[in-house]
Protein backbone atom coordinates (compact mmCIF):
# COMPACT_ATOMS: atom_id res chain seq x y z
CA UNK A 1 0.00 0.00 0.00
CA UNK A 2 1.40 3.39 -0.91
CA UNK A 3 0.98 6.40 1.20
CA UNK A 4 -1.56 8.31 1.49
CA UNK A 5 -1.42 11.13 -0.49
CA UNK A 6 -3.04 13.28 2.56
CA UNK A 7 -3.66 11.94 5.21
CA UNK A 8 -5.13 14.23 9.00
CA UNK A 9 -5.06 12.85 12.59
CA UNK A 10 -7.43 15.49 14.81
CA UNK A 11 -6.18 18.38 12.81
CA UNK A 12 -7.25 21.71 14.63
CA UNK A 13 -6.74 25.38 13.90
CA UNK A 14 -7.54 28.36 16.64
CA UNK A 15 -7.51 31.42 16.10
CA UNK A 16 -8.06 33.38 19.32
CA UNK A 17 -11.21 31.77 21.09
CA UNK A 18 -12.24 31.18 17.32
CA UNK A 19 -11.61 27.44 16.30
CA UNK A 20 -11.25 27.69 12.67
CA UNK A 21 -10.68 23.93 11.85
CA UNK A 22 -12.20 21.62 14.87
CA UNK A 23 -10.52 17.98 15.29
CA UNK A 24 -10.68 16.87 11.64
CA UNK A 25 -9.17 13.27 10.27
CA UNK A 26 -9.63 11.93 6.45
CA UNK A 27 -7.17 10.60 3.93
CA UNK A 28 -7.12 11.63 0.42
CA UNK A 29 -5.92 8.28 -1.56
CA UNK A 30 -3.03 8.41 -3.98
CA UNK A 31 -4.46 9.68 -7.70
CA UNK A 32 -7.54 10.45 -6.37
CA UNK A 33 -10.16 12.93 -7.25
CA UNK A 34 -10.83 14.90 -4.10
CA UNK A 35 -13.93 17.21 -3.58
CA UNK A 36 -13.18 19.53 -0.60
CA UNK A 37 -16.61 21.15 -0.03
CA UNK A 38 -18.18 23.66 2.58
CA UNK A 39 -20.19 26.98 3.25
CA UNK A 40 -18.29 29.99 3.12
CA UNK A 41 -16.92 30.19 6.57
CA UNK A 42 -16.84 26.43 6.99
CA UNK A 43 -12.57 26.42 7.50
CA UNK A 44 -11.64 25.35 3.96
CA UNK A 45 -9.63 27.70 3.64
CA UNK A 46 -7.68 27.34 6.90
CA UNK A 47 -7.82 23.41 5.96
CA UNK A 48 -6.25 23.81 2.75
CA UNK A 49 -3.18 26.50 4.18
CA UNK A 50 -2.39 24.05 6.92
CA UNK A 51 -2.20 21.39 4.46
CA UNK A 52 -0.07 23.29 1.77
CA UNK A 53 2.53 24.11 4.38
CA UNK A 54 1.39 27.74 4.50
CA UNK A 55 -0.19 27.99 8.19
CA UNK A 56 1.13 26.11 11.12
CA UNK A 57 -1.81 23.69 13.19
CA UNK A 58 -2.77 24.33 16.67
CA UNK A 59 -2.69 20.65 17.48
CA UNK A 60 -3.19 17.28 15.73
CA UNK A 61 -1.31 15.87 12.47
CA UNK A 62 -0.74 16.17 9.11
CA UNK A 63 1.05 14.74 6.72
CA UNK A 64 0.92 15.21 3.19
CA UNK A 65 2.57 13.38 0.65
CA UNK A 66 3.89 11.32 3.91
CA UNK A 67 5.67 14.89 5.01
CA UNK A 68 5.24 16.23 8.28
CA UNK A 69 3.64 19.81 8.07
CA UNK A 70 5.11 20.56 11.59
CA UNK A 71 8.55 19.77 10.37
CA UNK A 72 8.47 19.83 6.32
CA UNK A 73 6.48 22.01 5.03
CA UNK A 74 9.39 23.34 2.54
CA UNK A 75 9.56 20.01 1.38
CA UNK A 76 5.96 19.68 0.99
CA UNK A 77 5.46 22.73 -0.89
CA UNK A 78 8.06 20.90 -3.27
CA UNK A 79 5.77 18.81 -3.93
CA UNK A 80 2.98 20.20 -4.38
CA UNK A 81 0.91 22.27 -6.68
CA UNK A 82 -1.44 25.26 -6.14
CA UNK A 83 -3.70 27.44 -8.34
CA UNK A 84 -6.24 29.83 -6.36
CA UNK A 85 -9.22 31.03 -8.37
CA UNK A 86 -8.23 34.81 -7.17
CA UNK A 87 -4.41 35.28 -7.95
CA UNK A 88 -2.26 32.88 -9.68
CA UNK A 89 -0.71 34.25 -12.66
CA UNK A 90 1.15 37.65 -13.62
CA UNK A 91 -1.37 39.70 -15.74
CA UNK A 92 1.50 41.94 -17.09
CA UNK A 93 3.30 38.78 -18.11
CA UNK A 94 3.04 37.06 -21.35
CA UNK A 95 2.03 33.50 -21.19
CA UNK A 96 5.72 32.23 -21.72
CA UNK A 97 6.60 34.43 -19.59
CA UNK A 98 4.18 33.27 -16.60
CA UNK A 99 5.26 29.77 -17.30
CA UNK A 100 8.93 30.50 -17.50
CA UNK A 101 8.84 32.49 -13.94
CA UNK A 102 6.92 29.91 -12.50
CA UNK A 103 9.39 26.99 -13.88
CA UNK A 104 12.16 29.35 -12.36
CA UNK A 105 10.93 29.39 -8.87
CA UNK A 106 10.74 25.34 -8.75
CA UNK A 107 13.92 25.27 -10.28
CA UNK A 108 13.26 23.18 -13.32
CA UNK A 109 16.91 23.25 -15.44
CA UNK A 110 16.37 25.57 -18.56
CA UNK A 111 16.63 22.72 -21.33
CA UNK A 112 13.69 21.24 -19.92
CA UNK A 113 11.97 24.02 -19.04
CA UNK A 114 12.21 25.10 -23.27
CA UNK A 115 10.22 22.07 -24.05
CA UNK A 116 8.10 22.34 -21.14
CA UNK A 117 6.66 25.49 -22.49
CA UNK A 118 6.43 24.65 -25.58
CA UNK A 119 4.53 21.86 -24.78
CA UNK A 120 2.21 23.50 -22.92
CA UNK A 121 1.80 26.39 -25.19
CA UNK A 122 0.25 23.53 -27.96
CA UNK A 123 -1.35 21.79 -25.82
CA UNK A 124 -3.83 24.68 -24.85
CA UNK A 125 -3.32 25.69 -28.12
CA UNK A 126 -2.22 29.72 -26.82
CA UNK A 127 0.31 29.50 -29.76
CA UNK A 128 -0.95 32.76 -31.37
CA UNK A 129 -1.28 34.35 -28.30
CA UNK A 130 2.37 33.12 -26.27
CA UNK A 131 3.84 36.58 -26.20
CA UNK A 132 0.57 38.57 -25.52
CA UNK A 133 -0.25 39.71 -22.00
CA UNK A 134 -2.00 37.54 -20.14
CA UNK A 135 -4.22 40.79 -19.24
CA UNK A 136 -5.64 40.35 -22.30
CA UNK A 137 -6.61 36.50 -22.61
CA UNK A 138 -10.29 35.25 -22.01
CA UNK A 139 -10.63 34.24 -18.42
CA UNK A 140 -10.77 30.49 -19.43
CA UNK A 141 -8.03 30.61 -21.63
CA UNK A 142 -5.88 31.92 -17.94
CA UNK A 143 -7.40 29.29 -15.53
CA UNK A 144 -6.11 26.62 -18.02
CA UNK A 145 -2.97 28.31 -17.99
CA UNK A 146 -2.75 28.77 -14.64
CA UNK A 147 -3.53 24.87 -14.35
CA UNK A 148 -1.02 23.77 -16.47
CA UNK A 149 1.26 25.71 -14.71
CA UNK A 150 0.48 24.38 -11.40
CA UNK A 151 1.71 20.98 -12.34
CA UNK A 152 4.45 21.79 -14.51
CA UNK A 153 7.06 20.74 -11.59
CA UNK A 154 5.25 17.22 -11.74
CA UNK A 155 3.92 17.47 -8.17
CA UNK A 156 2.62 14.14 -6.73
CA UNK A 157 -0.72 16.24 -5.07
CA UNK A 158 -2.18 19.67 -7.05
CA UNK A 159 -4.42 21.13 -4.84
CA UNK A 160 -7.29 23.86 -6.82
CA UNK A 161 -9.21 26.58 -4.77
CA UNK A 162 -12.35 27.04 -7.04
CA UNK A 163 -10.86 27.26 -10.22
CA UNK A 164 -14.17 27.50 -12.42
CA UNK A 165 -15.77 30.49 -10.26
CA UNK A 166 -16.97 32.76 -13.40
CA UNK A 167 -15.91 30.71 -16.08
CA UNK A 168 -18.47 29.44 -19.12
CA UNK A 169 -19.92 25.96 -19.27
CA UNK A 170 -18.48 25.00 -22.29
CA UNK A 171 -14.76 26.06 -20.90
CA UNK A 172 -15.44 24.58 -17.58
CA UNK A 173 -15.95 21.09 -18.36
CA UNK A 174 -13.24 21.16 -20.29
CA UNK A 175 -11.33 22.42 -17.59
CA UNK A 176 -12.59 18.97 -15.69
CA UNK A 177 -11.57 17.26 -18.47
CA UNK A 178 -7.76 18.17 -17.55
CA UNK A 179 -8.11 17.37 -13.99
CA UNK A 180 -9.25 14.56 -15.18
CA UNK A 181 -6.30 13.59 -17.29
CA UNK A 182 -4.16 14.49 -14.64
CA UNK A 183 -5.88 11.85 -12.61
CA UNK A 184 -5.11 9.38 -14.94
CA UNK A 185 -1.39 9.90 -14.72
CA UNK A 186 -1.19 9.35 -11.08
CA UNK A 187 -1.37 13.14 -9.64
CA UNK A 188 -3.89 13.62 -6.47
CA UNK A 189 -6.25 16.29 -6.92
CA UNK A 190 -7.56 18.59 -4.16
CA UNK A 191 -10.24 21.03 -5.56
CA UNK A 192 -12.96 23.04 -3.76
CA UNK A 193 -16.05 24.72 -5.89
CA UNK A 194 -19.24 26.04 -5.27
CA UNK A 195 -20.77 24.14 -8.41
CA UNK A 196 -22.78 21.16 -7.13
CA UNK A 197 -22.82 19.38 -10.19
CA UNK A 198 -18.57 19.40 -10.03
CA UNK A 199 -18.72 17.74 -6.82
CA UNK A 200 -20.35 15.00 -9.06
CA UNK A 201 -17.03 14.33 -11.18
CA UNK A 202 -15.02 13.59 -7.78
CA UNK A 203 -13.68 10.57 -6.79
CA UNK A 204 -15.17 11.54 -3.25
CA UNK A 205 -15.78 14.26 -1.64
CA UNK A 206 -16.13 15.82 1.98
CA UNK A 207 -18.46 19.03 3.51
CA UNK A 208 -17.04 20.72 6.07
CA UNK A 209 -19.62 22.63 8.29
CA UNK A 210 -18.65 25.16 11.39
CA UNK A 211 -14.73 23.99 10.90
CA UNK A 212 -15.75 20.16 11.18
CA UNK A 213 -16.09 17.48 8.66
CA UNK A 214 -19.45 16.02 8.50
CA UNK A 215 -19.74 14.39 5.75
CA UNK A 216 -17.40 11.80 3.36
CA UNK A 217 -17.47 9.76 1.09
CA UNK A 218 -18.30 9.26 -2.93
CA UNK A 219 -20.88 11.17 -4.41
CA UNK A 220 -23.08 8.00 -4.66
CA UNK A 221 -22.56 7.21 -0.90
CA UNK A 222 -23.20 10.48 0.39
CA UNK A 223 -26.40 10.64 -1.50
CA UNK A 224 -27.55 7.43 -0.14
CA UNK A 225 -26.63 8.37 3.15
CA UNK A 226 -28.15 11.35 3.11
CA UNK A 227 -31.73 10.65 1.01
CA UNK A 228 -30.59 12.95 -1.46
CA UNK A 229 -31.33 12.88 -5.06
CA UNK A 230 -28.20 15.09 -5.52
CA UNK A 231 -25.42 16.83 -3.91
CA UNK A 232 -26.48 19.87 -4.14
CA UNK A 233 -29.09 18.26 -1.88
CA UNK A 234 -26.53 16.55 0.52
CA UNK A 235 -25.00 19.87 0.96
CA UNK A 236 -27.77 22.43 1.80
CA UNK A 237 -29.17 19.40 4.34
CA UNK A 238 -25.82 19.33 6.34
CA UNK A 239 -25.09 23.36 5.88
CA UNK A 240 -28.38 24.43 6.80
CA UNK A 241 -27.81 23.58 10.37
CA UNK A 242 -24.54 25.20 10.45
CA UNK A 243 -24.02 27.98 13.08
CA UNK A 244 -21.63 30.06 11.80
CA UNK A 245 -22.55 32.40 8.88
CA UNK A 246 -24.67 34.09 10.90
CA UNK A 247 -23.13 37.66 11.77
CA UNK B 1 -45.75 52.03 -18.12
CA UNK B 2 -44.89 48.72 -19.56
CA UNK B 3 -41.72 48.45 -20.03
CA UNK B 4 -39.58 49.56 -17.50
CA UNK B 5 -36.22 49.09 -19.52
CA UNK B 6 -35.69 48.97 -23.39
CA UNK B 7 -32.59 48.97 -24.60
CA UNK B 8 -32.23 48.95 -28.24
CA UNK B 9 -28.93 47.62 -30.52
CA UNK B 10 -26.87 49.09 -27.95
CA UNK B 11 -22.90 48.51 -28.17
CA UNK B 12 -19.86 49.82 -25.80
CA UNK B 13 -16.14 49.78 -27.02
CA UNK B 14 -13.07 49.99 -24.31
CA UNK B 15 -10.36 50.71 -26.78
CA UNK B 16 -10.61 48.10 -29.37
CA UNK B 17 -12.90 45.55 -27.47
CA UNK B 18 -16.45 45.42 -28.12
CA UNK B 19 -18.16 44.87 -24.59
CA UNK B 20 -21.36 45.01 -26.00
CA UNK B 21 -22.72 43.98 -29.58
CA UNK B 22 -26.11 45.36 -30.53
CA UNK B 23 -27.54 44.26 -27.45
CA UNK B 24 -31.51 44.40 -27.76
CA UNK B 25 -33.94 43.86 -24.64
CA UNK B 26 -37.13 45.04 -22.89
CA UNK B 27 -37.44 44.33 -19.32
CA UNK B 28 -41.19 44.54 -18.16
CA UNK B 29 -42.77 46.31 -15.02
CA UNK B 30 -42.69 43.83 -12.27
CA UNK B 31 -40.61 41.48 -13.81
CA UNK B 32 -37.89 39.36 -12.30
CA UNK B 33 -35.74 39.53 -15.27
CA UNK B 34 -32.55 37.29 -15.39
CA UNK B 35 -28.72 38.08 -17.36
CA UNK B 36 -26.72 34.74 -17.51
CA UNK B 37 -23.55 34.62 -18.64
CA UNK B 38 -20.38 33.74 -17.65
CA UNK B 39 -17.61 36.24 -16.62
CA UNK B 40 -16.30 39.00 -19.65
CA UNK B 41 -19.62 38.09 -21.16
CA UNK B 42 -20.79 41.95 -20.71
CA UNK B 43 -23.32 41.83 -17.86
CA UNK B 44 -21.51 44.37 -15.81
CA UNK B 45 -21.22 46.85 -18.71
CA UNK B 46 -24.57 46.46 -19.35
CA UNK B 47 -25.98 46.93 -15.60
CA UNK B 48 -23.78 50.27 -15.97
CA UNK B 49 -25.57 51.56 -18.81
CA UNK B 50 -29.13 51.16 -17.81
CA UNK B 51 -27.66 53.01 -14.35
CA UNK B 52 -27.01 55.41 -16.05
CA UNK B 53 -23.18 55.31 -14.82
CA UNK B 54 -22.18 54.37 -18.40
CA UNK B 55 -22.92 55.92 -21.67
CA UNK B 56 -23.67 53.57 -24.92
CA UNK B 57 -21.69 54.25 -27.91
CA UNK B 58 -24.45 52.64 -29.79
CA UNK B 59 -27.93 52.55 -29.99
CA UNK B 60 -30.18 53.73 -26.89
CA UNK B 61 -31.69 52.93 -23.54
CA UNK B 62 -34.69 53.97 -22.16
CA UNK B 63 -34.99 53.26 -18.13
CA UNK B 64 -38.38 54.14 -16.32
CA UNK B 65 -39.75 55.78 -19.63
CA UNK B 66 -36.79 58.22 -19.54
CA UNK B 67 -33.44 58.74 -21.76
CA UNK B 68 -30.63 57.22 -19.94
CA UNK B 69 -27.80 59.52 -21.03
CA UNK B 70 -29.95 62.39 -21.08
CA UNK B 71 -32.37 61.97 -18.06
CA UNK B 72 -29.59 60.32 -15.79
CA UNK B 73 -30.79 62.88 -12.83
CA UNK B 74 -34.17 61.97 -12.95
CA UNK B 75 -33.28 57.99 -13.23
CA UNK B 76 -30.89 57.61 -10.47
CA UNK B 77 -33.24 58.69 -7.56
CA UNK B 78 -35.50 55.39 -8.33
CA UNK B 79 -32.98 53.00 -8.80
CA UNK B 80 -31.77 50.63 -6.92
CA UNK B 81 -28.03 49.05 -7.55
CA UNK B 82 -25.75 46.12 -5.67
CA UNK B 83 -22.47 46.24 -7.78
CA UNK B 84 -20.91 42.90 -7.96
CA UNK B 85 -17.98 43.78 -5.47
CA UNK B 86 -19.45 44.77 -2.23
CA UNK B 87 -21.02 47.91 -1.73
CA UNK B 88 -20.72 48.67 1.78
CA UNK B 89 -18.38 50.47 4.26
CA UNK B 90 -16.55 47.99 5.99
CA UNK B 91 -15.33 50.38 8.30
CA UNK B 92 -18.96 51.39 9.38
CA UNK B 93 -21.31 49.27 11.39
CA UNK B 94 -24.35 47.58 9.74
CA UNK B 95 -27.15 50.35 11.11
CA UNK B 96 -24.68 53.42 9.81
CA UNK B 97 -24.00 51.76 6.40
CA UNK B 98 -28.14 51.50 6.04
CA UNK B 99 -28.47 54.95 7.27
CA UNK B 100 -26.20 56.16 5.51
CA UNK B 101 -27.80 55.22 2.46
CA UNK B 102 -30.95 56.01 3.72
CA UNK B 103 -29.73 59.70 3.93
CA UNK B 104 -27.87 59.94 0.64
CA UNK B 105 -31.51 59.21 -0.79
CA UNK B 106 -32.89 61.82 1.42
CA UNK B 107 -35.23 59.09 3.05
CA UNK B 108 -34.95 57.74 6.66
CA UNK B 109 -34.91 53.85 7.56
CA UNK B 110 -37.72 54.24 9.51
CA UNK B 111 -40.08 55.73 6.41
CA UNK B 112 -39.46 52.24 4.41
CA UNK B 113 -38.68 49.96 7.15
CA UNK B 114 -41.52 47.88 6.36
CA UNK B 115 -39.99 47.17 2.62
CA UNK B 116 -36.59 46.20 4.53
CA UNK B 117 -37.67 44.51 7.26
CA UNK B 118 -37.75 40.54 6.44
CA UNK B 119 -34.52 41.22 5.22
CA UNK B 120 -33.38 43.79 7.84
CA UNK B 121 -34.06 41.77 10.60
CA UNK B 122 -31.87 39.16 10.36
CA UNK B 123 -29.15 41.48 11.25
CA UNK B 124 -30.29 43.90 13.61
CA UNK B 125 -28.84 41.58 16.42
CA UNK B 126 -25.45 42.68 14.89
CA UNK B 127 -26.53 46.19 13.86
CA UNK B 128 -23.18 47.46 16.05
CA UNK B 129 -20.70 45.50 14.18
CA UNK B 130 -18.81 46.54 11.50
CA UNK B 131 -19.96 45.63 7.60
CA UNK B 132 -16.48 44.30 7.58
CA UNK B 133 -16.10 42.03 9.77
CA UNK B 134 -19.67 40.39 8.56
CA UNK B 135 -19.89 37.03 6.60
CA UNK B 136 -20.27 36.60 3.27
CA UNK B 137 -23.85 35.60 3.19
CA UNK B 138 -24.61 38.22 6.04
CA UNK B 139 -22.61 41.20 4.12
CA UNK B 140 -25.10 40.14 0.88
CA UNK B 141 -28.45 40.47 2.94
CA UNK B 142 -27.03 44.01 4.22
CA UNK B 143 -26.02 45.54 0.45
CA UNK B 144 -29.63 44.40 -0.61
CA UNK B 145 -31.26 46.21 2.35
CA UNK B 146 -29.09 49.47 1.61
CA UNK B 147 -30.09 49.02 -2.07
CA UNK B 148 -33.84 48.79 -1.01
CA UNK B 149 -34.01 51.05 1.61
CA UNK B 150 -34.90 54.43 -0.51
CA UNK B 151 -37.97 52.14 -2.07
CA UNK B 152 -36.53 51.84 -5.69
CA UNK B 153 -38.84 51.37 -8.81
CA UNK B 154 -36.64 49.25 -10.64
CA UNK B 155 -33.34 47.22 -8.71
CA UNK B 156 -30.40 45.98 -10.03
CA UNK B 157 -28.41 43.45 -8.78
CA UNK B 158 -24.94 42.49 -10.36
CA UNK B 159 -23.49 38.81 -9.40
CA UNK B 160 -25.63 39.08 -6.02
CA UNK B 161 -24.62 34.98 -5.17
CA UNK B 162 -21.23 34.70 -6.43
CA UNK B 163 -18.57 33.12 -4.71
CA UNK B 164 -21.57 32.17 -2.35
CA UNK B 165 -22.50 28.80 -0.83
CA UNK B 166 -25.12 26.87 -2.10
CA UNK B 167 -27.50 27.88 0.68
CA UNK B 168 -26.77 31.14 0.98
CA UNK B 169 -27.80 31.90 -2.70
CA UNK B 170 -30.94 29.75 -2.07
CA UNK B 171 -31.97 32.43 0.52
CA UNK B 172 -31.21 35.12 -1.30
CA UNK B 173 -33.55 34.04 -4.07
CA UNK B 174 -35.91 33.70 -1.60
CA UNK B 175 -35.76 37.36 -0.76
CA UNK B 176 -36.10 38.12 -4.43
CA UNK B 177 -39.08 36.30 -4.88
CA UNK B 178 -40.42 37.88 -1.53
CA UNK B 179 -39.37 41.85 -3.29
CA UNK B 180 -41.07 40.75 -6.74
CA UNK B 181 -44.82 40.11 -4.91
CA UNK B 182 -43.73 43.79 -3.63
CA UNK B 183 -44.19 44.76 -7.11
CA UNK B 184 -40.81 45.74 -8.09
CA UNK B 185 -39.07 45.53 -10.95
CA UNK B 186 -35.63 43.27 -10.81
CA UNK B 187 -32.76 42.73 -13.16
CA UNK B 188 -30.35 40.42 -11.52
CA UNK B 189 -27.28 39.05 -13.28
CA UNK B 190 -25.44 35.31 -12.47
CA UNK B 191 -22.60 32.84 -13.78
CA UNK B 192 -25.12 30.02 -12.31
CA UNK B 193 -26.83 28.82 -15.19
CA UNK B 194 -29.24 26.81 -12.69
CA UNK B 195 -30.45 30.47 -11.00
CA UNK B 196 -32.20 30.99 -14.31
CA UNK B 197 -35.23 28.77 -13.73
CA UNK B 198 -36.10 31.41 -10.76
CA UNK B 199 -36.55 34.43 -13.01
CA UNK B 200 -39.11 34.96 -15.64
CA UNK B 201 -37.51 35.56 -18.40
CA UNK B 202 -33.71 35.43 -19.24
CA UNK B 203 -31.30 36.40 -21.39
CA UNK B 204 -28.47 34.57 -22.29
CA UNK B 205 -25.38 36.40 -23.28
CA UNK B 206 -21.63 35.33 -24.31
CA UNK B 207 -18.86 37.64 -26.06
CA UNK B 208 -21.33 40.72 -25.69
CA UNK B 209 -23.75 39.23 -27.65
CA UNK B 210 -27.10 37.73 -26.20
CA UNK B 211 -27.97 34.55 -27.41
CA UNK B 212 -31.53 33.93 -26.52
CA UNK B 213 -34.21 35.61 -24.86
CA UNK B 214 -36.97 33.92 -23.64
CA UNK B 215 -38.63 32.02 -20.66
CA UNK B 216 -36.13 29.46 -19.24
CA UNK B 217 -38.99 26.83 -20.10
CA UNK B 218 -39.12 27.93 -23.73
CA UNK B 219 -35.83 28.12 -23.87
CA UNK B 220 -35.37 24.53 -22.76
CA UNK B 221 -38.25 23.83 -24.94
CA UNK B 222 -36.39 24.78 -28.15
CA UNK B 223 -33.47 22.66 -27.49
CA UNK B 224 -33.92 20.52 -30.95
CA UNK B 225 -31.83 17.41 -30.24
CA UNK B 226 -32.40 14.08 -28.31
CA UNK B 227 -30.22 14.36 -25.22
CA UNK B 228 -29.07 11.13 -24.28
CA UNK B 229 -27.38 10.98 -20.19
CA UNK B 230 -24.74 8.10 -20.49
CA UNK B 231 -23.25 6.63 -17.17
CA UNK B 232 -20.07 4.31 -17.39
CA UNK B 233 -17.69 2.75 -14.47
CA UNK B 234 -14.81 5.03 -15.70
CA UNK B 235 -15.97 8.55 -16.76
CA UNK B 236 -12.72 10.13 -18.11
CA UNK B 237 -12.49 6.84 -20.29
CA UNK B 238 -16.23 7.05 -21.26
CA UNK B 239 -15.77 10.83 -22.44
CA UNK B 240 -12.77 10.35 -24.26
CA UNK B 241 -14.66 6.89 -26.06
CA UNK B 242 -17.75 9.59 -26.91
CA UNK B 243 -15.68 12.11 -28.10
CA UNK B 244 -14.01 9.80 -30.98
CA UNK B 245 -16.99 8.81 -31.81
CA UNK B 246 -18.15 9.45 -35.80
CA UNK B 247 -21.48 10.54 -34.79
CA UNK B 248 -20.78 12.73 -31.88
CA UNK B 249 -21.76 16.02 -31.93
CA UNK B 250 -21.34 17.32 -28.27
CA UNK B 251 -20.30 15.79 -25.32
CA UNK B 252 -20.39 17.53 -21.89
CA UNK B 253 -19.91 16.17 -18.13
CA UNK B 254 -23.03 16.75 -16.27
CA UNK B 255 -22.90 15.44 -12.56
CA UNK B 256 -22.88 11.81 -12.37
CA UNK B 257 -23.74 11.61 -16.42
CA UNK B 258 -22.06 12.63 -19.66
CA UNK B 259 -25.05 14.77 -21.80
CA UNK B 260 -24.59 13.52 -25.63
CA UNK B 261 -25.70 14.59 -28.66
CA UNK B 262 -25.85 13.57 -31.98
CA UNK B 263 -25.28 15.02 -35.60
CA UNK B 264 -28.34 13.68 -37.14
CA UNK B 265 -30.53 15.07 -33.62
CA UNK B 266 -31.60 10.86 -33.49
CA UNK B 267 -28.79 8.89 -32.58
CA UNK B 268 -29.23 5.25 -33.25
CA UNK B 269 -28.95 3.48 -29.11
CA UNK B 270 -27.76 0.01 -30.76
CA UNK B 271 -24.89 1.65 -32.16
CA UNK B 272 -23.94 3.86 -29.92
CA UNK B 273 -23.89 0.46 -27.04
CA UNK B 274 -22.29 -1.65 -29.17
CA UNK B 275 -19.80 1.22 -29.92
CA UNK B 276 -18.94 1.63 -25.92
CA UNK B 277 -19.20 -1.97 -25.44
CA UNK B 278 -16.10 -2.20 -28.55
CA UNK B 279 -14.39 0.25 -26.50
CA UNK B 280 -14.26 -1.69 -23.54
CA UNK B 281 -16.83 0.45 -21.50
CA UNK B 282 -18.14 -1.28 -18.53
CA UNK B 283 -21.46 -0.51 -16.61
CA UNK B 284 -22.57 1.60 -19.52
CA UNK B 285 -26.21 3.13 -18.92
CA UNK B 286 -28.47 5.22 -21.37
CA UNK B 287 -31.31 7.48 -21.12
CA UNK B 288 -32.78 9.73 -22.50
CA UNK B 289 -32.97 13.36 -20.72
CA UNK B 290 -34.40 16.19 -21.11
CA UNK B 291 -31.49 19.23 -21.40
CA UNK B 292 -31.74 22.37 -18.86
CA UNK B 293 -30.37 25.79 -19.38
CA UNK B 294 -27.28 24.52 -19.84
CA UNK B 295 -27.25 22.55 -22.56
CA UNK B 296 -29.72 25.01 -23.82
CA UNK B 297 -26.81 27.84 -23.46
CA UNK B 298 -23.85 25.52 -24.69
CA UNK B 299 -25.91 24.10 -27.74
CA UNK B 300 -26.35 28.03 -28.44
CA UNK B 301 -22.34 28.48 -27.68
CA UNK B 302 -21.23 25.95 -30.11
CA UNK B 303 -24.03 27.16 -33.12
CA UNK B 304 -22.51 30.14 -32.57
CA UNK B 305 -18.69 29.09 -33.06
CA UNK B 306 -19.69 26.72 -35.97
CA UNK B 307 -21.13 29.95 -37.68
CA UNK B 308 -18.51 32.17 -36.77
CA UNK B 309 -15.89 29.57 -38.51
CA UNK B 310 -18.04 29.04 -41.25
Amino acid sequence: MPDPAIQTKNLTRKFGDFTAVDNITFEVEQGEIFGFLGANGAGKTTAMLMLTGLLIPTSGNAWVSGKDVYRQAEAIKKNIGYMSQKFSLYDDLTSEENIRFYGGIYGIPDKELNSKIDAVINSLGLKDVRNKLVRSLPLGWKQKLAFSIAILHNPSIVFLDEPTGGVDPVTRRQFWEKIYEVSDQGITVFVTTHYMDEAEYCDRISIMVDGRMDAIGSPRELKANFESGSIEDVFIKLARGAKRGEG
Amino acid sequence: MNSVVNISSVSKWFGKVRALKEVSFEVKQGELFGVIGPDGAGKTTLFRIINTLLVPDEGSAMVLDRNAVKDYKQIRPQLGYMPGRFSLYQDLTVEENLKFFASVFGTTIDENYELVKPIYSQLEKFKTRLAGDLSGGMKQKLALSCALIHKPELLLLDEPTTGVDAVSRKEFWEMLQMLKKEGITIIVSTPYMDEADLCERVALIQEGEILQIDTPQAIVDSFERTLLGIKAANTYALLNALKSYSQAHSVQPFGEYVHYTEKTGSPNLVALKTYLFDRGLEQVEIKPIKPNIEDSFMELMQAKGEEAHA
